[in-house]
């Protein structure tokens, strides 16, 4: 095969790296090159998102894979070995290269590494790591590092991993257990779950030494992630929230990652025969943020899906959609109502109820003075009451709010 | 109307002073008129006169709150937003924990305008483009044009020092410039975008990258537009690509729709494909039947075949050979293709088991029909094969291939003879197995069947030519 050009293998690899919905730079420690003699690159806590693609998706780091080659068969993944995709790989300096270049130029925050994994998963594990260490020692980057580690690797090369990245993640891969068994037979969840709990001793471990001795090395300050695909198995969005709560609680995850599956046969150029269910990875998007912000428990999310389906509904967001499941716990008093039940009303944000909360100290809110500290009134109208006024209880009224609609089946496309 | 003159637009510190002296002077907002370095003044605005002397002992503070909103608010491009901030300021002397009111109207108006100057700080953190260029000294200095809306240049210069810190680098806006030469920042006058060079060459390797990150089939428009609005992208090298990134998602998508049970393209990679298949298929232990087996029994033939049949399992002779298809029921169905006109090695013969499952009598090994169970694991590689092959057309022989196609048990004599629609856009058909015509006892029975089995064939001849 004739030698690729480094554009040549960038156009490979960053498209297979495409599908991984992650691409987040927060959330770390703060570093800074002033005053340095050599090196480059900070980070301030908050990622900056340098561009977006027409997908609507930002791009914050140079996320790319190391090859696209791969030893595993997963049926949903575009680099699955029968698969026809080109395949292309990267040599550890030309990544480096890459992300010197780009982030010179600020055209990025850093660095998201992946990989298909190829001879075995410590191979693949050492190049990767490789790659980080070189951009850290040898060229003194501060910017943003994000790998993917591969939950087979040895535990030594996971702790070199996580003392050069920012961020490590572990793919969940797919919300069900049955799931992975069928659609990715080589994985394994138990491995998979077995490595983020070892990840989470090990950033514990480190956050308790970095308070304890100023020289600790930290590990993976912006902590772990991982990502679920969406719409290529059966499970439900009951099922969905409900795995993504137990990872957040065991594992202590900084985000779940939900990711559309592109039905995407076999090469880039060729379009999936449906376009992926981007609504429904919103509406999970909505439900996560509920469970992290806005106090939810997962129950009370799959008590607001379609009971008999276990889908959340794809018209109305889901806050909405519990409000309108449980009638009896609004209108609620804008004037007096506890910051939790605050929360619950559709329409008012985190930023929304601490600005009510604080004006509450000086005025009787009127719903002229909720309209300024919101985006709009005439959605949260049916759920409050202010100063003037007072609405018809939501339980009385005929339904003055838009219901689900017809029925939504998402089709499987591995459908037995 | 005492008139202020401030020494620059974001002069913060000359605001404070003068706001302090004609706060303690209870100057009222209205009197005062505010002004930046030359611009021309208010009509009725005084001359610039001195500020009103300092009232001996006089001292007052404010919340924190209000100088961070001060210091962002002077930055916004807004002319008022002097005269706004000295009048929150002259309320919050009476009552400084007014700054709590978040449903103030006058406090609501200067939050939006910190919003606005915060938002454009991040966006030119975000949407600078540097380009490297040689200095006057030979090494490489990088150089950016940036129009940002408010008066932000110096408030960010922080940022870029920081990040940059080891790089010469400038920074060229239509309100100034600033220069880095590793040490302390320099300001310069206004640019403009002619000053900055152009032709980076990575610059192309950088939208080949944005290029190939978008995922054509995610188009969300009004999602990239709300959060890169389309006045920065004038000086995004990258932002060139889109219009065509649109059109093509576009284009694509159609012809998808348009083609979407057209022939899939042949990969010349299909075959090492198969063949890494077959060698993993070799050790597979996915059921019980590997036991006692020989060997797999593979599938065979072209990996771009347009025709795929799909046995039941391999027979006592397809086990010894690990061929599939070579035992008695093999040459019956040779014969019967070579009748119907097909032609048997331009089509991929295989089985929905691959190993051999009996039941030992004597020194014969009886074939014994395969499980639900056995069927299922046995799908992998019956999937694997026909994602790589690709079949326009896929004949299942007989109900366990049926079983093994459909994901279900299903009655042969009700889906035969005409084409099933199979999940992946692909033609399905089924027929019976080779080996049921050799078990009927009856001669005419067999002759009538044989003949309905060529008459399948045949059609199913005329329909894979059909499809292509």
């Amino acid at each position: 095969m004739a030698q690729l050009d480094v554009r040549e293998k960038l156009e490979i690899l960053a498209d297979a790296a495409k599908y991984d919905a992650s691409c987040a730079s927060s959330g770390t420690a703060k570093r800074s090159s002033a005053g340095q003699k050599d090196g480059i690159g900070s980070t301030e806590g908050m990622g900056i998102c340098h561009a977006y693609a027409p997908d609507g998706r930002c791009i914050s780091l140079l996320k790319i894979l190391l090859t696209n080659s791969c030893i595993f068969d997963c049926h949903y993944c575009i680099n699955r070995k029968s698969s026809n995709v080109r395949r292309a790989r990267f040599t550890a300096k030309e990544v480096v290269d890459l992300t010197l270049a780009f982030y010179r130029r600020n055209y990025i925050e850093g660095l998201f590494l992946s990989s298909g994994i190829i001879r075995s998963s410590d191979y693949t594990m050492e190049q990767i790591v490789e790659v980080a260490r070189s951009l850290r020692e040898d060229h003194g980057f501060r910017g943003y590092i994000h790998l993917k580690t591969i939950p087979d690797a040895d535990p030594l090369l996971l702790e070199a991993a996580g003392r050069h990245a920012d961020r490590l993640s572990i793919n969940i891969e797919l919300p069900t257990v049955a799931g992975l068994a069928r659609l990715a037979p080589e994985k394994d969840s138990t491995r998979i779950e077995g490595a983020m709990g070892a990840l989470k001793s090990s950033i514990e471990d480190g956050r308790d030494a970095v308070k304890r001795y100023r020289s600790a090395p930290s590990f993976a300050p912006a902590g772990q992630s991982t990502q679920m695909i969406v719409g290529a198995d059966a499970a439900t969005d009951r099922d969905i929230v409900g795995r993504a709560a137990s990872l957040y609680d065991r594992h202590q995850l900084r985000r779940v990652y939900y990711s559309a599956f592109s039905p995407i046969p076999d090469a880039s150029t060729v379009l999936p025969l449906k376009r992926p269910p981007l609504m429904r990875e919103h509406r999970l998007y909505q439900s996560d943020w509920m469970m992290r912000f806005y106090g939810y428990r997962p129950q009370e999310i799959a008590a607001a899906a379609d009971p008999a389906s276990g889908m959340l509904p794809l018209d109305i967001d889901p806050k909405l959609a519990w409000a309108l499941r449980f009638r009896e716990s609004f209108p609620v008093d804008v004037n007096r109502a506890p910051r939790e039940a605050l929360l619950r009303v559709p329409g008012l944000g985190v930023k929304a109820v601490d600005a009510i909360l604080a004006t509450r100290r000086w005025r009787r809110l009127r719903l002229e003075d909720v309209a300024r500290l919101t985006r709009g009134i005439a959605k949260l109208r049916p759920f409050l009451i202010a100063a003037d006024w007072r609405p018809v209880a939501l339980a009385d009224s005929a339904d003055p709010l838009p219901q689900a609609a017809a029925p939504r089946e998402q089709l499987e496309l591995f459908a037995a | 109307m005492p008139l202020v003159r401030l020494d620059a637009e974001d002069d913060s510190d000359g605001w404070r002073a003068a706001a302090r002296a004609l706060a303690l002077a209870e100057i009222p907002p209205d009197r005062i008129s505010w002004q930046v370095g030359d611009a021309p003044a208010d009509l009725f605005a005084d001359a610039p006169g001195p500020l009103p002397p300092p009232v001996a002992g006089a001292q007052f503070g404010v919340p924190r709150r209000f100088v961070d909103l001060a210091e962002s608010v002077i930055l916004h491009s807004d002319p008022q937003r002097f005269s706004l901030l000295y009048a929150m300021l002259m309320r919050l002397r009476r009552e400084p924990g007014l700054i709590g009111d978040e449903a103030d109207p006058l406090l609501r108006r200067l939050e939006d305008l910190a919003k606005s100057v915060r938002r454009d700080i991040h966006k030119m953190r975000a949407f600078l483009r540097f380009r490297e260029a040689p200095d006057d000294d030979g090494e490489p200095r990088f150089i950016a044009w940036f129009e940002p809306e408010h008066h932000i240049l110096r408030a960010n210069a922080g940022f870029f020092v920081r990040r940059f810190a080891t790089m010469r680098w400038s920074i060229l806006t239509p309100r100034g410039s600033l220069h880095w030469d590793g040490d302390t920042v320099l300001e310069g006058p206004p640019a403009s975008r002619e000053d900055a060079p152009e032709g980076d060459p990575i610059e192309a390797v950088w939208k080949t990258y944005y290029g190939s990150t978008f995922n054509p089939a995610r188009l969300k428009i009004d999602m990239m537009t709300k959060e890169m609005p389309r006045k920065y992208w004038k000086n995004m090298p990258e932002t060139a690509l889109v219009p065509g990134l649109i059109a093509a998602a576009q284009r694509r998508e159609s012809q998808m729709i348009a083609t979407a049970h057209a022939a899939p393209p042949v990969h010349a990679n299909a075959a090492k494909a198969l063949e890494a298949l077959r060698e993993e298929g070799a050790h597979c232990t996915r059921c019980p039947l590997w036991k006692p087996a020989t060997q797999t029994v593979f599938g065979e033939g072209p990996a771009d075949a347009r025709l795929m049949f799909v046995g039941e399992q391999p027979g006592d002779q397809e086990d010894l050979a690990g061929h599939p298809f070579v035992g008695p029921a093999g040459q019956l169905f040779d014969r019967a293709l070579a009748e119907a006109g097909v032609d048997r090695a331009a089509a991929y013969v295989t089985n929905a088991v691959k190993h051999f499952k009996f039941e030992r009598r004597g020194k014969r090994r009886i074939h014994e029909r395969p499980n639900a169970g056995e069927i299922t694991a046995c799908r992998w590689w019956i999937d694997q094969e026909r994602q790589i092959v690709k079949p326009a057309l896929t004949v299942a022989l007989g109900a366990t291939a049926a079983h093994s196609l459909l994901g279900k048990a299903v009655t042969l004599s009700k889906l035969r003879g005409a084409p099933i629609a199979l999940p992946d856009g692909s033609e399905g058909w089924v027929t019976v197995h080779p080996s049921f015509l050799l078990r009927l006892p009856d001669e005419a029975r067999r002759a009538e069947e044989y003949a309905a089995f060529v008459t399948d064939l045949r059609r199913i001849g005329e329909r894979v030519a059909a499809l292509a």
